[in-house]
């Protein structure tokens, strides 16, 4: 069970305000949670607590390929994110690392920004206040990558290279 | 009613059924597909740190791995300097053929230019608008990083195979109407979700008439759309233009490529199940224009009035080619540039910078006030090369508008075609040419 408050956006946020363009080659992971959605909501980056969710409506994660615009949100903390649908790549992205992309648009209806939310895994429910709303079960590829807690970390089980150190990740001019 | 025909196939279900190994693929299915191209740019280095977490000393295919320096290129920084350095570390240790430095130009310009994804193949990138390889009718999606480095170690990546929409065009654009027109209006009208985690595929023959600049065009901007992917069914004037490529890049004669094409491309089934049917007749667009900061946010450029512009940028994955350039030029040979307006032109490759020079456009250009950038992606999306300042308005031939793209949140970009782009430089504001 997952409960946290909610930060609710609208239709077609794309992966340019999540994580703009221009931070792409040139920092390093531990700055990503800094700029976490700067140019959608400035205060994010500043609030956000972990266990909080992201909450969206249509085509969440539109636009480029980036897949720090879903690693800046995993380091700031949020592992759930409720839309009414994502864009292809950006709902990859989550699952490969590790953060749920659940799709249902009534739940989005029904949660207002700033609203504490539960989604229950095991019965694919999300609780908002006194009602409660269903999603579908993710498929068995992406729950696989999931329980695995990302792409990189199944690989490595089903290449059997789980026992080697995992380097971290760092850029050359650290 | 129509009649329901069990075998007849959509582009996408041949095209990943050929890409798993599988006699046959239904929508809705999930393969694991061995990709014959796997695409990275600058964004190699990191991919390249994320095969290292996998514990796998070395790529499985080299030969199949495309990478170019192109998204901040050349380095504007130290760090982009030393995120090429790596990447250039990266090609001479795992022995990658398939590498083009700084100054070649965009990764689906040169990847197209010399061949090195064909008809019928399938090619996954990290890289939103690998969707541009359906202009020969090859399977192009767009992955992540981790996905790359997963298909560095082991070749192969798990795919839905999507619904699909098929687009039919009849007729012809008129005069000074172009693909960019066609798809802005496109996006418009069904929405920038409106073909989401679909494969578009185009047919008719409105596709045939079409110029392949245009026909390159397409596919790109159908990432806009959503699309997993985009396809036109390719014909002999793609066949012809990559066995020419293919020739030079391999020796022998043109002759020897075109039967090989000919026979691994791919054609939908006209009564696949398409999950929606659309039909445009081409001669019915006109120049229009998307307003910050959405695609799908568009006017016919005859509406706008007074919007002043301080930058114009031609550019791009999407309209940097020759054809474009040429348009460009059409609009300013012997004109000026207004006062108080930039005009930016950054050909997709060193070969379309080349023909250009060739042809006299880049000498008309300059004449006419116009900057020439080094080919690469440029200010597309924010690195360098043509950052605006706050509260400035850009008019671009690329393909995203959305806030802050092009590296400043709080100016504004506007989209069209390379000669509505160039007409509102000669004007200042935006206009038709």
């Amino acid at each position: 069970m997952y409960t946290g408050k909610c930060w609710k956006y609208g239709d077609d946020v794309n992966t340019d305000v999540l994580f703009p363009g221009k931070y792409t080659y040139n920092l390093p992971p531990s700055e990503f949670a800094k700029h976490a959605l700067e140019d959608l909501d400035p205060d994010f980056a500043k609030q956000v607590k972990p266990g909080d969710i992201v909450v969206a409506g249509r085509n969440f994660g539109c636009g480029s390929s980036r897949e720090q615009a879903a690693v800046c949100v995993k380091l700031s903390g949020v592992t759930v994110i409720i839309a009414k649908s994502f864009a292809r790549i950006y709902f990859r992205n989550c699952v490969n690392n590790g953060v749920l992309p659940l799709v249902c648009p009534a739940a989005v209806d029904a949660i207002t920004h700033g609203d504490t939310v539960s989604v229950d895994l095991e019965h694919n429910l999300i609780y908002v206040g006194e009602r409660s709303f269903s999603f579908p079960s993710l498929s068995g590829s992406v729950k696989d990558i999931i329980d695995a807690g990302g792409l990189i970390l199944m690989l490595r089980r089903k290449l059997g290279t789980e026992h080697l150190p995992m380097p971290e990740i760092k850029f050359s001019s650290e | 009613m129509q009649t329901i025909n069990q075998n007849a196939k959509t582009f996408a279900e041949k095209a990943l059924a050929r890409a798993s190994g599988n006699a046959s693929v239904s929508t809705g299915q999930i393969v694991d597909v061995t990709p014959d191209a796997v695409l990275s740019h600058d964004n190699t280095a990191a991919i390249w740190k994320l095969f290292k977490q996998l514990g796998v000393s070395n790529v499985k295919y080299p030969d199949r791995l495309r990478i170019t320096l192109d998204h901040a290129a050349p380095a504007p920084a130290t760090q982009h300097a030393q995120n090429h350095a790596e990447v250039r570390r990266f090609v001479a240790e795992q022995g990658i053929k398939h590498a083009f430095e700084v100054g070649r130009g965009i990764c689906h310009q040169v990847l197209s230019e010399e061949a090195l994804v064909l008809p019928g193949q399938t090619i996954l990138g990290a890289d939103s608008h690998t969707t541009h390889y359906g202009w020969m009718g090859a399977f192009g999606a767009g992955v992540g990083r981790s996905e790359v480095a997963a298909l560095w170690a082991t070749g192969e990546l798990w795919l839905r195979v999507p619904e699909a929409m098929q687009i039919e065009l009849t007729g012809k654009f008129r005069p000074g109407v172009t693909a960019k027109d066609f798809c802005l209006q496109l996006i418009g009208n069904l929405g920038a979700d409106g073909g989401l985690y679909q494969s578009i595929e185009f047919c008719g023959q409105g596709v045939a008439q079409m110029s392949l600049n245009d026909r390159m065009t397409i596919p790109n901007m159908m990432a806009e759309f959503g699309a997993k992917n985009a396809y036109l069914p390719p014909d002999e004037t793609v066949f012809a233009y990559l066995s020419a490529r293919l020739a030079k890049r391999l020796g022998g004669t043109v002759e020897n490529y075109l039967p090989q094409l000919q026979t691994q491309a791919i054609y939908a089934d006209a009564d696949a199940a398409y999950h929606s049917r659309h039909h445009f007749d081409l001669s019915a667009f006109e120049p229009m224009v998307a307003q910050p900061h959405r695609v799908d946010n568009v006017v016919p450029v005859s509406q706008l009035k007074g919007i002043r512009v301080h930058q114009a940028f031609i550019g791009t994955c999407t309209n940097g080619r020759l054809e474009d350039i040429a348009a460009a030029c059409e609009v300013l040979r012997g004109k000026k540039v207004a006062a108080g307006t930039r005009l930016l032109i950054i050909p997709a490759s060193s070969q379309v910078l080349r023909e250009a020079t060739t042809l006299g456009y880049i000498g008309d250009l300059l004449d006419a006030g116009a900057m020439i950038g080094i080919p690469s992606c440029g200010p597309c999306m924010g690195n360098h090369m043509g950052v605006p300042a706050s509260g400035e308005v850009t008019i671009s031939s690329a393909n995203r508008n959305f806030k802050g793209r092009m590296g400043t949140r709080d100016s504004e970009i506007y989209l069209a075609s390379p000669a509505v782009v160039a007409a509102s430089a000669l004007a200042g504001e935006i206009c038709a040419p």
